[in-house]
């Protein structure tokens, strides 16, 4: 749709405007007035530039919380996407049935997040949860409080848990929009199912994956609520990952220069990729489809 | 085709499992978790959620979340409206920098918010307030709001203001009686969307308040740390919870996709 | 090549059909012969779609077999047909490049690498794609998509027939002739059989040979165009075809006459006969064009109203009223009408009746 060019629009944004800047840039504000001066009083501050951001660059438990978000990530999308798709290709197309698989499947996305955590601390713990418990009857010792890699193994699977189910829901709306007479005409070309996935279910896809994939990537690089709640960031600093290391900073150390240098830096690493989003779903909507 | 309705059982059961387990755990007492391990409940008891209901601590906090989750939802609807008609009618100076600034407030980690926000609201006197927490959770969900409603409001060809516009209808008259009535289906999804998002964020909501506002989650992450756990009763809480959000999903079970695609599918 | 034998057919999307009007598609039966261009006509629903879908085996039909030259191909899925299919809406394989899109089917039956390349280029150069070739197909505009998806069809040397369901409807009409006249120009050269759904009577008498004129899931004629136009053995033909169409008369017999109103119109006697004996609800048609017009009374002349009169450029189209229902007569340009009242000849020889619809035949 050509839409009309009118700067007198801008009065219907107006209200849209003031309420997020008045939630967005006076926090943001102070966050940069924290991280450049020290604080010690309402009438004491001294400027002290970039030290903290230096500071907080150099920090090794930094460093190890950023290693620790990449690579959980990174096995997020690894393990997230392939499997959406996969549940996305098996859903039923058409009938009641599809509706209530729509509705199983969007279950984990409406639980609150701490909820979710709470669901799997009671859900894999050795003692009562019905995971635990089977786990450790196999033969296989497993307990998230105390061994840190259990406890990342069940971050990441309560993850996929609560989130795969979007990747899947986006990739089964874009199935949805393809024509039968793809499907019809693949039949007719001889083309096996393999092709059909490779030719035309994915390619079609392309626009809904990106932003899944976006989507996720931004989301499980903010993760919070859900591992503080299963594992506060513990056993040792396995789980401690990017906001837990920034709240844990703020909050528990109460040391708000850095966290405030680190809050910048954190946000301007989200706004780096907000922008490669903004600018895929931008040209996927021009793009001829 | 056998292969693959196996497939998907399986994955209903991996979703479905950690959810039978804490409504399996909430119908059960304290004693009978921590002692015998059993697949269902073999004494169901109510007594978790009897708690809940009669314990004001339990259940102020589920009051006080409709509460501010209401106010976010209606707030950020009425100011989201106006301004995804102007996105999706209009072009003006700097539209698609305010488009993408409104993202990056969507995909902003609360947690560098966390500060400033305890900072902002004590000073007006809003701390701890379902305001607060009502204002805070707009930051994600007005562009959200936005957003979404831009994709319906595409939808609607613009022959129809121009019509409405030719038959002596003003702006005001125009946008409540022609052009809501069109997008009903989207301003649903749209608040069905504000309602869960501003319903599952703890962080925010548990950072501005501490008594009176106090949400049902961060009721939940307070048992968690009170000596010896008492399973059943969070387990019940947490059901409840659930229960929201699995009741409205049917209607908007067909616009899902696209309220978590922020509109874009 | 093949010959295409519909026995017995009939389809239904629902589990279990009961009433004739759960059925997309009534019993019929029909032969297809090789190598000849046919036209499926109908209005939208009337099942030919799901007539074309039978063919090629996208659907297997809940009745009767589909053979190819006797062979019953019933059971078979569409990849094992050798049928090609165009759709309404073109379908491109969007990461491929055009030549790859019409190798696509070759390759998908394992066929050599060289003979891929030999007939992408023979049919690339047939449908003037060989410039496109190297480049994204989905960059391209409607027309050459279309001419791609025909391309995908062409390329298999043993397609037994070419099934075209709507497929100029994207493309734009000063194109949609060269396509059309592309089609007939390959039509001619390797005396393909073709089958074309279309609802458009022009795409229809323009490109085929042989017309199949559907409705509510029946075939109601199959002829060439020129029988269709001259005979309709239907009131529908008459009134589908034809612009405008057939003028369709209520009446009563009346010795060898019929009877409209206060007006008797002469018939053939051996039709009036027929007409008789078969009984019904009769029905009187006639083509605008062969309605004669006359500003003075004739032997077995009609007086009528004349309502409004049209002029079309190199013709005219009256609309006349007779015993209070409209009449079109198609008039050369040049003719004149005087005054707002006239007299209207039916030709006995170009009068039909119809008896429930169905055309009553003067010679049985």
């Amino acid at each position: 749709m050509k839409k009309i060019p009118n700067n007198r629009a801008w009065f219907l944004v107006l209200p849209v405007f003031v309420t997020v800047a008045f939630s967005a840039i006076i926090p943001l504000m102070t966050v940069v007035n924290y991280s450049v001066q020290d604080i010690f009083g309402p009438y004491n501050r001294v400027f002290v530039g970039t030290e903290f951001f230096e500071m907080v660059l150099q920090d090794r438990d930094l460093h190890e919380a950023l290693q620790r978000q990449l690579l959980f990530s990174f096995w997020v999308l690894l393990i997230e996407v392939p499997l959406g798709i996969a549940i996305a290709l098996a859903l039923p197309v058409r009938g009641w049935l599809a509706s209530l698989c729509l509705v199983l499947i969007a279950l984990p996305l409406l639980i609150p997040w701490n909820v979710v955590g709470t669901i799997w601390q009671i859900f894999a713990r050795p003692d009562i949860g019905l995971a635990g418990v089977a786990v450790n009857r196999l033969g296989i010792h497993y307990n998230y409080t105390a061994e840190p890699f259990d406890a990342w193994l069940t971050v990441l699977v309560m993850d996929v848990w609560h989130w795969t189910p979007l990747v899947a829901l986006l990739c089964y709306a874009g199935l949805r929009a393809i024509p039968d007479a793809f499907y019809q005409a693949a039949r007719i070309d001889g083309a096996s199912a393999w092709a059909v996935f490779r030719y035309i279910q994915l390619p079609k896809l392309r626009g809904v994956l990106m932003i899944a994939v976006l989507l996720r990537f931004m989301d499980s690089f903010m993760i919070y609520t859900e591992p503080f709640v299963l594992t506060g960031g513990g056993p040792g600093n396995s789980t401690t990952f990017l906001s837990q290391f920034l709240t844990t900073l703020a909050v528990g150390r109460f040391d708000l220069g850095p966290a405030a240098a680190f809050s910048i830096i954190y946000f301007l690493i989200i706004l780096l990729f907000c922008w490669i989003f903004y600018t895929v779903i931008e040209n996927l909507g021009r793009a001829p489809r | 085709m056998r292969k693959r309705s196996l497939a998907l059982i399986v994955y209903f059961l991996f979703i479905l499992l950690p959810i039978y387990w804490m409504v399996n755990m909430s119908l059960k007492t304290n004693d009978q978790i921590l002692v015998g391990f059993s697949l269902l409940p073999e004494n169901p008891t109510l007594t978790n959620y009897v708690e809940i209901f009669t314990n004001p601590a339990w259940y102020s906090g589920y009051i006080n979340s409709i509460i501010y989750v209401c106010i976010n939802t209606v707030l950020s609807v009425l100011v989201a409206l106006p301004a995804a008609y102007a996105f999706s009618r209009y072009r003006f100076i700097g539209d698609k920098h305010m488009f993408f600034w409104l993202l990056t407030n969507r995909m902003a980690p609360p947690a560098v918010f966390l500060l400033p926000f305890f900072q902002l609201y004590s000073t007006i006197g809003l701390f701890d307030t379902h305001l607060a927490v009502a204002l805070a959770h707009m930051l994600f969900n007005v562009p959200l709001a936005v957003w979404i409603l831009e994709g319906f409001m595409s939808g609607v060809p613009r022959e129809i203001d121009e019509t409405a516009y030719l038959d002596g209808y003003t702006f005001p008259r125009f946008f409540v009686r022609v052009f809501l009535p069109l997008i009903r289906s989207g301003i649903g999804v749209t608040a069905f969307f504000c309602f869960m998002f501003s319903w599952v964020e703890l962080l925010l909501a548990r950072t501005l308040t501490t008594v009176d506002a106090k949400p049902i989650a961060a009721t939940m992450t307070r048992t968690v740390s009170a000596a010896g756990m008492d399973w059943g009763v969070l387990a019940a809480a947490g059901v409840l919870t659930i229960v929201p959000g699995a009741l409205v999903i049917w209607f908007v079970r067909n616009y899902i996709a696209k309220g978590f695609a922020l509109g874009r599918v | 090549m093949a010959r295409i034998e519909l026995k017995d057919i009939a389809h239904s999307y629902q589990p279990a059909p009961e009433r004739p009007e759960d059925y997309a598609l009534r019993t019929l039966d029909m032969v297809w012969e090789d190598g000849g261009a046919y036209a499926l006509l109908g209005p939208s629903g009337c099942g030919k779609t799901t007539l074309l879908n039978i063919i090629s085996g996208l659907i297997r039909p809940s009745h009767g077999r589909v053979l190819f030259d006797g062979r019953d191909v019933t059971d078979l899925p569409p990849q094992q047909r050798n049928i090609a299919q165009v759709f309404q809406f073109p379908v491109i394989y969007d990461t491929m490049t055009v030549f790859d899109n019409l190798a696509f089917p070759l390759r998908n039956r394992r066929v050599g690498e060289a003979e891929v390349r030999a007939r992408v280029q023979e049919v690339a150069e047939m449908l003037e794609l060989t410039d496109d070739l190297r480049n994204r197909a989905s960059g391209l505009a409607a027309d050459a998509k279309q001419k791609i998806s025909l391309g995908r069809g062409l390329v298999r040397k043993d397609v037994a027939a070419i099934l075209f369901d709507e497929p100029l409807t994207v493309i734009d009409p000063h194109l949609k002739w060269i396509l059309r006249r592309k089609l007939k120009q390959i039509h001619q050269e390797f005396r393909l059989s073709l089958i074309y759904v279309t609802h458009d009577q022009v795409e229809a008498l323009t490109f085929a040979d042989q017309v199949v004129v559907m409705v509510d899931g029946q075939v109601v004629q199959l002829g060439t165009p020129q029988a269709l136009f001259e005979d309709p053995v239907h009131t529908f033909v008459g009134y589908f075809i034809g612009s405008p169409g057939m003028n369709l008369l209520p009446c009563r017999l009346e010795g060898s006459a019929a009877r409209v109103g206060d007006h008797r119109i002469p018939l053939a006697p051996e039709l009036a006969a027929q007409a008789s004996a078969v009984g019904g609800e009769l029905t009187l048609g006639i083509r605008p064009e062969f309605l004669r017009y006359s500003t003075t009374a004739e032997p077995g002349a009609v007086p009528a109203d004349i309502a409004v009169v049209e002029d079309l450029g190199n013709f005219k189209i009256m609309t006349a009223r007779l015993d209070g229902q409209m009449l079109k007569v198609k008039l050369p340009e040049e003719a004149e009408i005087a005054g707002d009242a006239g007299w209207l000849i039916f030709p006995p020889e170009w009068t039909r009746l119809y008896a429930d619809g169905k055309v009553v035949e003067a010679g049985q």
